[in-house]
């Protein structure tokens, strides 16, 4: 029997769900490998569980999402998160910082109709995760080595060093050296192609932090380019504004200003 | 892989395949209908809120992030609204390369409905997978011509989804010709395909139903319409992008997650591919006019599930239009207008794949955003597609429930509801009295 895959989503954009779909020429040989038992997103029956693999995608939001990712997890032998909501929170994490009733009323006429929770969390809050794919979205190469990683019984494996030695390999010229753009690629872990630095402009921070990142080193630096406070602090809370490392430094921004 | 013994269903109440996830319910008593409701329970990610303070550069980074299918009308129409605000010109090359960006995504994202979302019910089958069975010539030829949307996004922005070379005043790289070039050929080679993919959908047996629509989109003097335009409706509304909050009207319902869409004094509206070519066939081109006519169609079409064909006609148009882009191109220098921030307000429409996508923003003198408006197209629609349903509702008593379902689905597909929203993802209940 060819293992089975779900796909689950919680409070995401698709976006990294969607990364299979454009996986145009491997496709179809993966659904040669794989059941898709569970892939909403692709087809209109749905198995039941349990799933050898289950790739999760956004974040928890809701109280009824909160209760169904412990259904997925006792489903699951592999749970893996694909994307920057499941794996950090997301940018709807922006409200962990916000009153949420506020948001409610900004956004709705009759904010009583909505069922939210005050905060967006990575599932790895809520249950154990296995392996963490980071991006927004994740890269497509990314995750079909994960998966032929898992289905081969191997420990996948990924990059986690930073933008900046990406951008050396690729010879570009530094964004912060040569333009005085503000850049997370010194923080950011590798996994995009160091895209936006490609692109004349500064990375901005959509895999998350690199494995060896100094926070206070790349705060001083902010500093010297004249970035500060506020500025600052909306530089880190952005994609993966919740992961740790950066939320304790934009929190220290904050409060410093 | 071993699996573990024990067995559980995760009942999820799932309509899927709309920017998230809804279910919808129908009650009928004698066969007669007593409620529908067509439910978003997607959860809300407060958008319009957390903009709120962000800078007004940083915005176009934000809005993608709504969905990961149509990133690039979400960042056009931010793009334009601060533009206006902030008084910016732009230069006619860039123009040009953003007409190419929205050609990129309509051709991904309509590839993508067609052959993973909507021809699996015409099919007989579950999914593009368990598809490509019995049509692989089909199932390969959709996804050449994703291949090549994807292949327009990147070549502009880096990657497909959430791509991030586009910026307000213009791009922060401009490709150069040979870039552009290699693409054109890539073009030449799936026209055919384009044309195939057409004259495939209109084959369907599609249904027929002929209602009473009031079909909007943008009109352009000249050209078929991207990212300007006046907004038009075939009932009579003709009003400036700018206008768009005194001619529609949203409104809340207690049981989804999306805000409803009307036409101020009148009702719901529809949005899309079909929409805009009822409204604009004469800009349509001589291309996609021939095979359009070919299709037996009359054009405009009063049948929503003509949508489908009208979808492969826009990628056929976009592909054509991609080509005139390219023979055109010359590299705008600089790729971005400098511009200053100043306090105000500004609104933009574009037509994303799904629909008019509206954007509007107030800054403050430092270009932080003070207030945000966005009004999807899914949501715009979903007034709409319940409507559809009602007037489905004395043909689904005569079915039974399987059936019943699929025809529910099949007609909410029909408005390619953003991707999650669309496949597997009807749970029907009708509750019978």
């Amino acid at each position: 029997m060819k293992p089975r895959v779900a796909v689950f989503k919680f409070a995401s954009c698709d976006g990294c769900q969607l990364q299979f779909l454009n996986a145009e020429d491997e496709l179809l040989r993966l659904a040669g490998q794989v059941d898709f038992a569970y892939f909403p997103e692709a087809r209109s029956r749905a198995l039941e569980g349990p799933y050898d693999i289950a790739f999760v995608e956004g974040s928890v939001t809701t109280p009824a999402d909160a209760r169904r990712i412990i259904e997925v997890r006792e489903e699951s032998r592999y749970l893996i998160t694909i994307g920057a909501c499941a794996t950090a929170g997301g940018i709807q994490a922006l409200r962990n910082w916000a009153d949420i009733e506020q948001y409610r009323r900004a956004v709705y006429p009759s904010p009583e109709f909505i069922s939210t929770l005050s905060t967006s969390t990575p599932i790895s809050e809520h249950v154990r995760v296995d392996f963490e794919i980071w991006g927004c979205p994740i890269d497509k190469y990314q995750l079909l080595a994960v998966t032929r990683s898992l289905l081969s019984g191997a420990q996948p494996v990924l990059p986690a060093h930073s933008v900046c030695i990406e951008c050396k390999r690729r010879g570009n010229v530094c964004v912060v050296v040569a333009r005085g753009e503000p850049c997370l690629g010194p923080v950011t872990r590798t996994g995009c192609g160091a895209l936006c630095p490609s692109f004349n402009r500064g990375c901005y921070g959509c895999f998350g932090p690199a494995n060896a990142h100094n926070m206070e080193a790349f705060a001083r630096l902010l500093a010297d380019q004249g970035v500060t406070g506020d500025e600052a602090m909306r530089r880190l809370r952005g994609i993966n504004g919740y992961v740790r490392p950066w939320r304790e430094t934009a929190d220290a921004l904050a409060e410093k200003k | 892989m071993p699996s573990r013994k024990k067995s559980r269903t995760i009942r999820v109440n799932y309509l899927t395949r709309a920017e998230g996830e809804a279910a919808l319910r129908i009650s009928m008593r004698d066969g007669e209908l007593v409620d529908l409701r067509l439910e978003i329970f997607e959860p809300p990610r407060f958008f319009e809120a957390f903009l709120r303070g962000r800078e007004s550069r940083e915005a176009p980074d934000l809005t993608a992030r709504i969905c990961g299918i149509c990133p690039v009308a979400y960042q056009m129409s931010t793009v334009h609204a601060f533009e206006q605000s902030y008084g910016i010109t732009i230069d006619p090359a860039v123009r040009e390369l953003r007409r190419l960006y929205m050609c990129g995504e309509w051709i991904e994202s309509h590839a993508l409905h067609i052959h993973m979302l909507a021809a699996p019910d015409y099919l007989g089958c579950d999914s593009i997978l368990t598809m490509a069975e019995k049509n692989r010539e089909a199932v390969e030829r959709g996804l050449r011509i994703k291949q090549v949307g994807n292949a327009i996004v990147a070549a502009l922005g880096g990657r497909s989804v959430h791509p991030v070379g586009a910026c307000i005043g213009g791009f922060t790289r401009a490709p150069g010709r040979e870039r552009l070039s290699g693409l054109r050929e890539r073009l030449l080679r799936v026209r055919d395909d384009a044309v195939e993919c057409a004259r495939w959908v209109a084959r369907f047996d599609l249904p027929v139903a002929n209602r009473d629509i009031e079909f909007v989109s943008l009109r352009h003097p000249d050209e078929y319409p991207m990212n300007e335009g006046r907004i038009v409706s075939s009932k009579g509304v003709d009003a400036a992008a700018e206008d768009f909050e005194d001619c529609f009207e949203e409104h809340q319902v207690p049981y989804s997650n999306a805000l409803h869409c009307k036409v101020k004094g009148r009702g719901p509206y529809f949005l899309g591919p079909l929409a805009r070519i009822n409204l604009n066939f004469d800009r349509l081109g001589p291309g996609a006019a021939a095979i359009a006519r070919e299709t037996g169609i009359s054009w405009p079409s009063s049948n929503p599930y003509a949508s489908i064909v009208a979808r492969a006609l826009e990628i056929l148009y976009a592909v054509d239009e991609a080509v005139r882009v390219i023979d055109a191109y010359r590299p705008p220098d600089p790729p971005a207008a400098p511009f200053s921030v100043r306090a105000g307000v500004g609104r933009a429409i574009t037509e994303a794949p799904r629909g008019s996508l509206y954007h509007a923003f107030e800054t403050d003198d430092r270009g932080l955003i003070r207030a945000a408006r966005i009004v999807p197209p899914t949501a715009q629609n979903q007034a709409r597609i319940e409507a559809d349903l009602r007037e489905l509702a004395p043909e689904l008593a005569r079915h039974p429930q399987a059936a019943a379902t699929r025809i529910c689905e099949m007609a909410i597909r029909n408005y390619d509801p953003c991707i999650s929203c669309s496949t597997h993802f009807l749970k029907l209940e009708i509750e019978s009295h």
